[in-house]
């Protein structure tokens, strides 16, 4: 029985990526067997992240040594309050996905089946991995697996996704090259790659330039990673051009989990201490995040493509949790982790409703939303409320992030910080009633004639075709998740994250 | 005092590896085509994998194969007289990466060349404004 | 002195948990799944909706007993954040709102029936099931123990109002939407937002509390400018200049406009920024600031400046929309007078008004379902074709001009021995102008329906009203319009009892 448990860590990466290979093989035989290996592979990694996480609950940290070596010889996985909670939500997002992907797939890769989920797999492989490893090498490796599953993914897309695909590479790729060699630096200071090891060598050393250098180094690769303002030109196109099932699945994890690693960087690598009071990173790079809520909002408002314009929220997202964290103040930073889990479940929802719509009119302009709240009225529903979060609407989750970060931001007297926010919300409003208002007050069109006049006392609504049943089951779930971490957001602060957050910040 | 300027001017290697970044980074944004942009984007990790490379060596220092292996308990092994072997395997791993990194690249390139006929970025810009559907929408 | 009277007070106050307020609340909330459900029968989808209207009432009533003797009933939801919780408690002023909106929720729904039917109206179920959701949101502000569950219970009223407010689809009704929400979402995103998280930072509580949070937290600097975020934030409270949503909101069914432009939407505006200077600010704090003049200003221009633009509207519900803006600012004026009479004004304004404005709309959905006009030009001499619905409407004027024998003369009285007791004689002055503009601008309506010329007359004889369930509404309304004046029970005491809890005396 012990022995299952003890497990737990290398199941939640070995066991994807042992599916992707089956899924490989099997997909000669039988393209239908795909989708149900992927689900039950999702599933066994739910129930293992969950398992996990109620075990950091109790126990604390846990350490699982790869191949039983001791660190810092050899690599580790380490869970604690941060990465289980952040790992719970990832795992869920990525099996709801997974479920609602299943008509799409057949649809859009009808001959690619089980390249498409095989990828799909290595690619939450990646991001499980670096979610839990506590090895900064091994970080990048996962980086690499993560990342380069996501090129082909996108890549797999028509039109200019190829094209999307290969900027999105070409900046992924200096990233990691970037946070490489930082990480070589610190290997020649320290001759550790060991997260926590570094940690307990590195003040030793201060001050010294080279950290300083390795530092930047770090940050500046994840900063390309997960699309902070100046750095984020792959992210739209990217995300835009992408198939609908595959933006839903890289626009909530991706830059989530980037931020994730920022955040374990500073915190775990650098320590706390260095991050915030040794050098004077924290005032330009809150700026940075500024602008890129303001610019992403802004950015989306001129966009007529309805996953152009939520990848540009995506951008401002990206600014509110690095801002959020680079606040260093216990609020900010309990409101960047809480969004990190908050944002990836309303961008799921956001995305997969695009998807759905997607489905059925065959294009995500914003015109083809007309009539929609008719036609697939339960989709809509989930869309607003996906809205309504990103706006900060309570009792969604939404609203209770954004309440941290500007607590945070009014905390620390950091009152450009605190407007950004409030200008995004709005910005939010718009661009999502401008959605509604399309959907709501504009008739369906087929063929580019007024499909019915809306003037018509019917009771019930004429022609409902709505998502496929799966992904409306994702969409459901991913609706009722909008409320629960909304309602469950007191406890999952205080008895979570405050957990997770550095000592010193009390 | 240890500052970048000691740490950098007396080890060469590092120097190599700076040249080498730039010249990735030149040609990644400043070459239109897009086989060329990949060169550039290799010639960077490269120069990454050099740096590792470099600093697991030693002067006078040999192949970390312990000559008098297998049990001879008497035989002293010391660390100076071996390279460091950590980089060089973890550069293994990176190599690989970069290979898969590439075969995408150019996998991607290829659909991009069916797609629109060109690899230089220029003519693909032309090509997207010309038949770009969100441009031609104009309601909402 | 007087905190210590206070507590001396809140010591013989008892307070009991239960989740009567909670299930007040979701009563209407759980008849939208059997509204939607039964969409095809009509009939059985609309006895949903009355059931849901009566049962929320006697829900709110059987906790009416408990708070008149004093009894506070709490419900704690959820730990939201740490130390703010989503709280409900029901006080004398929450019942006084949440009495007025259930009770007036029931009859606007018998008129929902005659006037959607009678117009044969489009998506009707859509329209009962945001009906019902709205009218849960109005009872959870009433119930609301803190500003974060008073915010929560707003915004899901303006977003559940939304699609009542934009009802017919079309372009008027668009633009109409985008005024409604660029107003109200944006100020409460762009306003009450940041000022509640100023005062969550500041003070570490959201709680209403007898004499406020904010006193000897927050600089009186602070406070003046937070004053301002609140009063204009709430812009449900159509204070000018962000009234112009409420004219716009107009174009909503008749039975949208009655209840949630006359009673519900606007009046949670209202006792929104009743409960601001009440529970967060303290009346002691802001008198001792001297803002009591701030707000009473703010609130005179709202009253004149709407009244004279009432005299020159032409359409009827936009004369009643900017009638409202004036009348709602009574009761904010009240309020702000700090004194007991004029807090006890305002608060029975919230009921007194609710009462004779929603027969104002009644009638003007009437006059519309059966003629079809909407104008006030249009309705010379229509006293000969509906004599019965212009009686309503002209006893509805009276008790909004506040004159005997209508309710609102009661509310109204008490608004001037409030201006005398704070001595603000400025304030008694605007408040005599203004009714006589109420008057100047009802009463030509009434005297031109009944007594004009034959050749003047637009109308012809026969008797002819709106559908039964059309007509009856505003007769039952206008009657209670009197009744008030001469029993004005529960309200009164409920508003004395409220205005105790503050002043403790």
């Amino acid at each position: 029985m012990g022995g299952m448990t003890e497990h737990l860590p290398a199941i939640i990466v070995a066991v994807p990526l042992l599916a992707a290979l089956i899924v490989t093989v099997v997909w000669w035989f039988n393209d239908r067997l795909c989708f149900p290996l992927s689900v039950a592979a999702g599933l066994v990694v739910c129930g293992a992240s969950a398992n996990l996480f109620q075990k950091v609950l109790t126990q604390g940290v846990i350490e699982y040594r790869l191949g039983g070596w001791p660190p810092p010889v050899g690599i580790v996985f380490r869970v604690d309050h941060l990465n289980g909670l952040i790992l719970v939500v990832v795992t869920l997002v990525a099996f709801l996905n997974l479920v609602a992907s299943r008509r799409s797939a057949e649809k859009e890769f009808r001959d690619k089946v089980g390249a498409f989920y095989a990828l799909f797999l290595l690619f939450i492989t990646g991001l499980f991995g670096i979610l839990i490893t506590g090895d900064a090498f091994n970080l990048f490796v996962l980086l690499e697996i993560a990342s380069l599953t996501g090129y082909a993914l996108i890549g797999i897309g028509s039109g200019r996704a190829s094209l999307s695909g290969l900027n999105y590479l070409l900046m992924g790729t200096i990233g990691a090259s970037l946070y490489l060699f930082g990480v070589g630096i610190l290997y020649v200071l320290t001759g550790s790659l060991n997260m926590v090891d570094i940690a307990g060598i590195l003040p030793n050393l201060w001050p010294s330039s080279a950290i300083v250098l390795a530092f930047l180094l770090c940050m500046g690769g994840l900063f390309v990673k997960m699309a902070l303002f100046p750095l984020h030109a792959w992210l739209p196109n990217a995300y835009t051009h992408a198939p609908s099932v595959v933006s839903s699945l890289v626009a909530p994890l991706t830059t989530k989990v980037m931020i994730y690693a920022m955040m374990r960087v500073a915190l775990t690598v650098f320590t706390f201490d260095f991050a915030f009071n040794q050098i004077a990173v924290r005032g330009p790079i809150l700026w940075l995040a500024i602008l890129a809520i303001v610019g992403g909002s802004l950015m989306a408002l001129s966009q007529r493509r309805l996953k152009k314009m939520l990848a540009y929220i995506v951008v401002a997202e990206v600014g509110y949790m690095v801002g959020g964290f680079w606040l260093g103040n216990k609020a900010g930073m309990s409101g960047a982790v809480l969004h990190i889990i908050n944002d990836a479940v309303m961008t799921l929802c956001v995305f997969l409703a695009a998807a759905a719509i997607t489905i059925r009119t065959g294009d995500d302009r914003l015109s083809s939303l007309r009539g929609m709240f008719k036609r697939m009225p339960l989709t809509m529903a989930v869309m607003v409320l996906g809205g309504l979060s990103l706006i900060g609407v309570p009792p969604t989750c939404g609203f209770f992030s954004k309440w941290y970060l500007i607590s945070g931001g009014i905390e620390a007297g950091h009152l450009g910080f605190v407007m950004a926010l409030i200008i995004s919300s709005l910005v939010n409003v718009v661009l999502f009633f401008r959605c509604f208002e399309i959907g709501y007050f504009e008739p369906f069109m087929r063929g580019g004639e007024p499909h019915s006049a809306p003037v018509e006392p019917g009771y019930g609504a004429p022609t409902v075709q709505e998502a496929p049943v799966e992904m409306l089951f994702a969409l459901l779930t991913t609706a009722l998740l909008l409320l629960l971490l909304g309602l469950f957001s007191g406890q999952i602060v205080t008895r979570v994250i405050h957990q997770a957050l550095p000592a010193v910040l009390g | 005092m240890e500052t970048i300027g000691t740490l950098i001017i007396a080890k060469y290697n590092y120097w190599a590896v700076v040249v080498l970044i730039a010249i990735g980074l030149y040609a990644m944004i400043a070459k239109k085509n897009l086989v060329k942009k990949i060169i550039g984007m290799n010639i960077f990790q490269t120069a990454i994998i050099l740096f590792y490379v470099s600093i697991g060596a030693k002067r006078g220092a040999t192949l970390p194969i312990i000559e008098h292996g297998h049990g001879e308990s008497t035989h002293m092994v010391h660390a100076a007289d071996y390279i460091n072997p950590l980089p060089h395997v973890l550069m293994l791993t990176a190599i690989v990466v970069s290979v898969a990194t590439l075969g995408v690249a150019l996998a991607l390139a290829m659909r991009i060349y069916f797609h629109y006929g060109t690899l230089e970025e220029d003519e693909i810009q032309k090509k997207i404004i010309g038949d770009e559907p969100d441009k031609i929408d104009s309601s909402g | 002195m007087l905190a210590k009277k206070n507590k001396e007070f809140f010591e013989l106050m008892e307070t009991i948990g239960s989740i009567r307020p909670l299930l007040a609340i979701l009563a209407s909330a759980l008849v939208i799944p059997l509204i939607i459900l039964s969409r095809g029968s009509p009939n059985l989808r609309e006895l949903w909706t009355m059931v849901g209207a009566v049962l929320k009432f006697m829900i709110v009533f059987s906790m009416l007993p408990m708070v008149l003797a004093g009894t506070q009933i709490e419900c704690t939801l959820a730990q939201v954040l740490p130390g703010f919780a989503l709280q409900l408690r029901v006080d004398a002023l929450g019942m006084l709102f949440a009495l007025v909106s259930s009770f007036l929720w029931i009859i606007t729904s018998l008129y929902s029936i005659g006037y959607m039917r009678g117009l044969q109206e489009h998506d009707q179920t859509r329209y009962y099931s945001f009906f019902a959701l709205s009218l849960s949101a109005t009872v959870g502000v009433a119930f609301s123990a803190n500003l974060l569950t008073l915010y929560l219970f707003y915004e899901l009223l303006t977003l559940s109002t939304y699609p009542l407010v934009t009802h017919h689809q079309d372009q008027e009704a668009r633009s109409s939407g985008r005024k409604y929400l660029f107003f109200i979402l944006g100020t409460s995103i762009g306003m009450i937002l940041p000022a509640m998280l100023f005062i969550a930072h500041k003070t570490g509580t959201l709680d209403f509390t007898s004499q406020g949070i904010v006193a000897g937290r927050i600089s009186g600097q602070a406070t003046s400018f937070l004053v301002l975020l609140f009063v204009f934030g709430f812009a449900k409270a159509a204070v000018m200049p962000f009234h112009a949503w409420l004219p716009a909101a107009m174009v909503a069914p008749t039975p949208v406009s009655a209840l949630l432009h006359a009673v519900a939407v606007v009046k949670v505006g209202v006792f929104s920024v009743a409960r601001m200077i009440t529970g967060i600010f303290g009346t002691g704090w802001l008198d001792d600031l001297g803002l009591s003049t701030l707000i009473c200003g703010l609130a005179a221009l709202t009253i004149i400046v709407s009244s004279l633009i009432a005299l020159s509207a032409d359409g009827l519900k936009r004369r009643l929309a900017f009638s409202t803006i004036g009348q709602l600012s009574y009761i904010i004026l009240g309020v702000a007078l700090l004194s007991k009479s004029g807090m006890v004004g305002g608060l029975l304004h919230i009921g007194m008004h609710a009462f004779g404005k929603i027969t104002l709309f009644f009638c003007a959905g009437a006059i519309f379902v059966a003629t079809g006009v909407t104008n006030v030009s249009q309705m010379v001499g229509i006293g000969k074709r509906m004599p019965l619905t212009m009686s309503a409407f002209f006893i509805g004027a009276l008790s909004v001009i506040g004159l005997p024998p209508c309710g609102g003369f009661i509310s109204k009285w008490h608004l001037v021995l409030g201006t005398v007791e704070a001595g603000q004689f400025l304030m008694l002055g605007i408040l005599l102008v203004s009714s006589l503009l109420n008057a100047a601008y009802f009463l030509p309506i009434v005297y031109r329906a009944f007594f004009c010329s034959p050749s003047e007359s637009m109308f012809e004889g026969p008797m002819a009203e709106a559908p039964t369930w059309c007509l009856l509404p505003p007769l039952l309304t206008a009657l209670l319009s009197m009744v008030l004046f001469f029993y004005p029970q529960p309200f009164l005491r409920l508003a004395r009892l409220g205005v105790q809890a503050i002043t403790g005396g």
